[in-house]
């Protein structure tokens, strides 16, 4: 079981990780204790690997601070599910390999315990099945490699191109 | 079939006919590194990648300009690691400490020009659009994937045209219809679009980067100004470039330029915004002037007619970062930088300073701040209890002098800003 962190609409990459705390001004290494250090002081501490984000739109606003998915990952963030996100939040995410998908889950209460399948884009809660979109296959691509660094070693080129 | 200033700079770029929401593998033409996000993109493209170096060091800049002069050991220690590099690698378009911001100063280079596919590390890359160039913000991993192959790949991008019509009346700016825009659009109104502007011949280059460094703020991918107009007369355009009849856009969106006001985005959301006479009565502890959005001479030139002979009122502290060198010395030159010290402002390197909240005027819990940059975050410029209003550097002068939001034209007899007819030549050309 993984535990919802609800997050609202907009949600900038300056909350996820302030430019204060950028690995730049601080370390790589303290990297995993600053995700929501001031928005939401005790996420950090009490997140478990597993765990998912389920926000409102637009989710990753501002910034092109991959330091912010980054941490995220690092506290082994599952996925993250919002109506959409900002575009260069979300290829940083895919980058990355976490999984994002687009759906308006926020019904889900702060805290709720799920079951997240990624590869099949099914969330269960309760006695209830989600059917989250499916993402594209090159994007699944992306993922199963472990980012797109893993990906372009692999296949030596970018995805898309085949996919069309 | 016509097609978008996007679609025509990224089928050059890809090498075929593309159209909006293709995905494509595009051939780049300038990638902009900044000091902040250097050392991730230095470690990926060697580590993980396993480059040995750049693919072209010619159609590379570096820029240290997020925090600059570096504040710490730490980040003077992480500068000195990136100037080495850059001269391993034989990077020539090295702009360090003091230059100003990589957006502006790849502008006055020459090095952005229109019909290029430019991506940056920072956000705000948008900016190149200024000049007719595809201009994008990246992380990392795509930097230094692109600086690797010269490649990366992307989506073609809906276009979204903004139309304008009629003229800016005196104290009324670009900045104001950039924020008209992100009140109209929201912040998520252009997700994976561009922004075409059109109806602007008339803005100076200034102007233009005014509106396309927020093309970002309403979730933009690029922000494109036809290369068209005075101030756009001295560079060269590609025969391909050229905004075409019946070109598809997702929507259209009128702006009327002779009815707009001064526009504040209030805290916490760039597209909070109402006219500046709804605002009410706000007390400032600081004004701040810069950033590559309003950092530029025309900008520091604009509020130093109105703060001419006049001070700042008794409490506030006004900032002034020139968005670069080139800026801080045409301001030198016409007595610009004297007028606002004598007002009883303060000046910084020319840099992104406190934008970022990392140094050079950041500010504390309860600072109430007007600021003429383009993002008031909870927390963006210091302390997440601070509040930050956007708005123009003419709102910023009058604001200063008032010591509460003040409209320009309230405060003193504005005139309005000298169209691109009067444009101020670039020192390095």
């Amino acid at each position: 079981m993984a535990r919802v962190w609800r997050f609202g609409e907009d949600v900038n990459t300056d909350q996820i990780v302030p430019g204060r705390f950028a690995p730049y001004v601080t370390s790589e290494a303290e990297l995993r204790k600053y995700p929501f250090i001031e928005a939401r002081p005790e996420f950090a501490s009490s997140v478990v690997p597993g765990d998912i984000i389920v926000a409102g739109r637009n989710f990753g606003c501002g910034s092109s601070r991959e330091y912010a998915p980054q941490a995220l990952k690092l506290v082994g963030i599952g996925a993250i599910i919002a109506p959409s996100f900002a575009r260069i939040f979300f290829r940083n995410g895919l980058n990355l390999g976490i999984p994002l998908f687009e759906a308006d889950l926020q019904w889900l209460p702060d805290g709720a315990e799920v079951e997240l399948n990624p590869e099949q884009a099914v969330l269960r809660f309760e006695d209830r099945s989600v059917q989250l979109p499916h993402p594209p296959a090159w994007m699944q691509a992306v993922w199963s490699a472990g980012g797109i660094v893993p990906y372009f070693r692999e296949h030596g080129r970018f995805p898309g191109e085949a996919a069309q | 079939m016509p097609q978008t200033l996007s679609e025509q700079i990224l089928s050059n770029a890809a090498g075929r006919h593309v159209r909006a929401g293709d995905i494509v593998t595009a051939r780049i033409d300038l990638a902009m590194v900044h000091d902040s996000i250097a050392p991730s993109v230095i470690r990926i493209l060697h580590e993980e990648l396993g480059a040995e170096h750049v693919w072209n060091a010619g159609r590379i800049a570096v820029a240290i300009d997020h925090v600059a002069p570096a504040a710490t050991t730490q980040t003077a220690e992480s500068q000195n690691r990136l100037r080495a590099w850059v001269r391993k690698e034989g990077i020539q378009h090295f702009f360090d400490a003091g230059r100003g911001i990589a957006h502006q100063v790849l502008i006055e280079e020459g090095l952005a020009q229109p019909g290029m596919l430019v991506v940056g590390s920072d956000s705000h890359s948008t900016a190149y659009g200024a000049v007719g160039a595809f201009g994008t913000g990246m992380g990392a991993t795509d930097i230094a994937l692109a600086l690797a192959t010269g490649q990366t790949w992307l989506r073609v991008p809906e276009t979204i045209r903004v139309q304008a019509r009629g003229r800016l009346r005196a104290g009324v700016t670009a900045k104001d219809v950039a924020l008209r825009i992100a009140r109209d659009l929201r912040a998520d109104g252009a997700t994976y679009q561009t922004i075409e502007y059109h109806g602007f011949d008339r803005f100076s280059l200034g102007e233009r980067t005014t509106l396309t460094t927020m093309a970002i703020e309403v979730g933009g991918k690029a922000g494109v100004v036809p290369p068209t107009g005075l101030a756009l007369a001295d560079r060269s355009v590609p025969n391909w470039l050229r905004v075409e009849p019946g070109a598809t856009y997702s929507r259209t969106l009128e702006i009327d330029l002779d009815e707009l006001t001064p526009q504040i985005a209030e805290p916490n959301h760039v597209d909070n915004v109402v006219d500046l006479r709804d605002v009410g009565r706000v007390n400032v502890d600081v004004v701040y002037l810069g950033t590559c959005t309003n950092g530029r001479h025309e900008d520091l030139a604009a509020a130093a007619r109105i703060l001419q002979g006049r001070r700042i009122a008794p409490g506030v502290r006004m900032m002034v970062v020139p968005a670069s060198s080139e800026a801080l010395q045409l301001a030198v030159a016409d007595g610009t930088i004297s007028t606002l010290l004598a007002a009883g402002a303060t000046l910084g390197t020319p840099g992104c300073g406190a934008c970022i909240g990392r140094h050079m005027g950041v500010l504390a819990p309860g600072d109430v701040a007007l600021f003429t940059g383009n993002r008031n975050f909870r927390g963006r410029m210091g302390h997440p209890d601070a509040q930050i209003y956007l708005g123009s550097p003419e709102v910023a002068a009058a604001t200063a002098i008032a010591g509460y939001i003040a409209d320009p034209r309230e405060v003193v007899a504005v005139e309005p800003r000298a169209e691109s007819s009067t444009v101020i030549p670039l020192m390095s050309s």
